[in-house]
């Protein structure tokens, strides 16, 4: 069931240049699922709206004692209200909305040759995917230079492979790009990213005919479906207003690529 | 402590409502509050036929607020009287079905359709979104134009009617009085105000739309001013709504003379905010010992 509730930090570091790592210690972690996201309220009153951030690994533990419930944020400042998620400190109180959105396939996958694709801030999602995926995982991430933030955790789970804009590590160019200079290949694709590198993906599942489940993301107000203002256009009717327009926070983020048009 | 009130006739539990297109049709915050506490849902827009609505982006955060640009996106009238309606009834709350069109015999086809469906309480008619380039708020904005759809949606409405009011015009009373003379048999305001952002790193605006509609607490101020000025202006009730977080709020509403209160954006921002905003306006009864919700109506003093 969607809540909304309070989290404590329980730690927080720069990872990267302005990308953040937080853990939280919050009950939601019982319930989350790799590719969905939780909307974070920052505590200055001039921003109201909750930000939509995915969950990039989470660590629920059932035990006598109580257990742990702990779930990781990885994410980019891009504006005033992340600004002030990275000032937190281990102790501060956040409240959060979740868990949110439909998440990623996995029975898809299960058993699979997969390719996992992150491009930059897409990238922390892929984490508790891989994770949790049972298949035969290629891990291919895209990053503008040689922080390659999770590239480690990533590795605990499949071969990885990475790309940069600018050529400082792995392939010069993008995810595409690594994909063609390692020969790879695949039988389903889960990735998240920025647009271009979205279509690029849906482009090319599309030629080997194979289905690739993508995670977009919009601007979002609710975040949980009523005030339609994340949508994507789709190919078949939305169930919601039956316009060929499915909310991306609660229908998606994760959609078929085939199915959206990008 | 009675927390009753009254809109043309129907007799509401309470004075808290929702404002039309935050809330859906309730199905989505149904998982957080229990609708049976609320006094109306007002749905989200319907009208005869659906609508796509506009590109993305929709929405943007502003300072104390949000832009919105939705432009009414909707499944039409079949897809909710079929799924939305027997959803709602399922609750102990009045249904307040919000209509919208692009011409009268648009407006007037969904009012027909909703006339023969007796679990709804009350049709809130939007001549005042902002968003959508035809209809809606061309006939909102001049006080002949509200007067004619006023008239003519009366003539075929089963129900009674609220006119819901823009507050992007020069003079809110004489609005309210066109609405009135023409046989509304309440108001509601205000709609969201028309506003821009334009993101300065990028050029672009904020909202595909370029322009949208501004709500959030801080348009609060300019909601009560409209609401009171509204209130003085006519004998019909008027329901209040603009920015109301908590219950001090809808008491502010109801003191400017507001007959019941509907919460918005902020249901966006807490998805409690619904039933905090009704134990607020239980907790000031208690404490300034008001024993009718209803004596706090058009209250304010001087």
């Amino acid at each position: 069931m969607k809540q909304k509730q309070t989290a404590t930090v329980i730690s927080q570091r720069e990872i990267a240049p302005d990308i953040y790592d937080m853990w939280l210690e919050s009950a939601l972690a019982k319930e989350a699922r790799p590719g969905q996201f939780l909307g974070v309220y920052p505590k200055d009153r001039s921003t109201l709206l909750p930000r939509p951030i995915s969950i990039c690994e989470v660590d629920s533990i059932c035990s006598t004692d109580g257990g742990r419930n702990a779930l990781r944020l990885v994410y980019r400042i891009a504006g005033a209200g992340t600004r002030e998620f990275s000032g937190y400190k281990a102790g501060d109180s956040v409240s959060l909305l979740g868990v949110l959105g439909n998440g990623f396939p996995l029975e898809q996958g299960t058993g699979k040759k997969v390719f996992l694709m992150g491009g930059g801030i897409g990238v922390p999602p892929i984490l508790e995917l891989a994770k949790r995926l049972e298949a035969d995982k290629q891990v291919i991430v895209g990053y503008r230079d040689d922080k390659l933030f999770l590239k480690e955790d990533l590795e605990k789970y499949g071969r990885v492979y990475v790309a940069t804009e600018d050529g400082s590590a792995g392939t010069r160019g993008n995810v595409m790009d690594a994909i063609r200079e390692n020969g790879l290949e695949a039988e389903v694709i889960f990735a998240c990213g920025p647009m271009p590198m979205l279509r690029a993906i849906k482009a090319y599942a599309a030629e080997k005919g194979i289905p690739a489940y993508i995670s977009l993301e919009e601007h979002m107000a609710c975040g949980v479906g009523a005030c339609l203002g994340c949508v994507v256009k789709t190919k078949e009717l939305d169930h919601h207003s039956h316009v060929h327009n499915a909310r991306i926070c609660t229908d998606g983020p994760v959609f078929e690529a085939a199915e959206v048009e990008i | 402590m009675n927390t009753e009130v009254k809109i043309a006739g129907v007799t509401l539990k309470n004075p808290v409502m929702t404002a039309s297109g935050t809330f859906g049709s309730g199905m989505e915050y149904s998982e957080f509050v229990d609708l049976n506490k609320l006094g109306a849902v007002v749905t989200k827009g319907v009208a005869s036929v659906p609508w796509p609505g506009n590109p993305t982006p929709r929405v943007a955060e502003v300072y104390g607020g949000m832009l919105n640009a939705i432009g009414l996106q909707n499944p039409g009238i079949d897809v909710f009287l079929e799924r939305d309606i027997p959803f709602l009834k399922q609750y102990d709350t009045k249904i307040i079905v919000n209509v919208c069109g692009k011409t009268v015999e648009d407006y007037v086809e969904v009012v027909e359709r909703l006339g023969d469906e007796p679990a709804v309480a009350m049709l809130e008619i939007n001549v005042s979104c902002p968003n959508v380039k035809e209809g809606a708020i061309a006939f909102g904005q001049k006080a002949d134009a509200l007067s004619h759809i006023t008239g003519q949606i009366k003539k075929h409405a089963r129900q009674p009617i609220i006119m819901k009011l823009s507050p992007n015009v020069t003079d809110i009373a004489e609005m309210a009085k066109a609405a009135e003379a023409a046989g509304a048999d309440a108001l509601s305001l205000i709609n969201t105000i028309t506003g821009m952002k334009i993101d300065i790193h990028k050029r672009r605006f904020a909202i595909a739309n370029k322009t949208g509609g501004m709500s959030g607490p801080a348009i609060k101020p300019i909601a009560v001013r409209m609401v009171y000025q509204a209130a003085q202006a006519v004998k019909i009730p008027v329901i209040g709504m603009g920015g109301i977080a908590t219950g001090e709020d809808a008491v502010e509403f109801l003191l400017a003379g507001a007959s019941a209160v509907s919460v918005g954006a902020m249901n966006f921002v807490n998805p409690y905010a619904t039933v905090e905003v009704l134990e607020g306006i239980r907790g000031y009864m208690e404490r300034y010992h008001v024993e009718n919700v209803t004596d706090l109506i058009g209250a304010v003093e001087g």
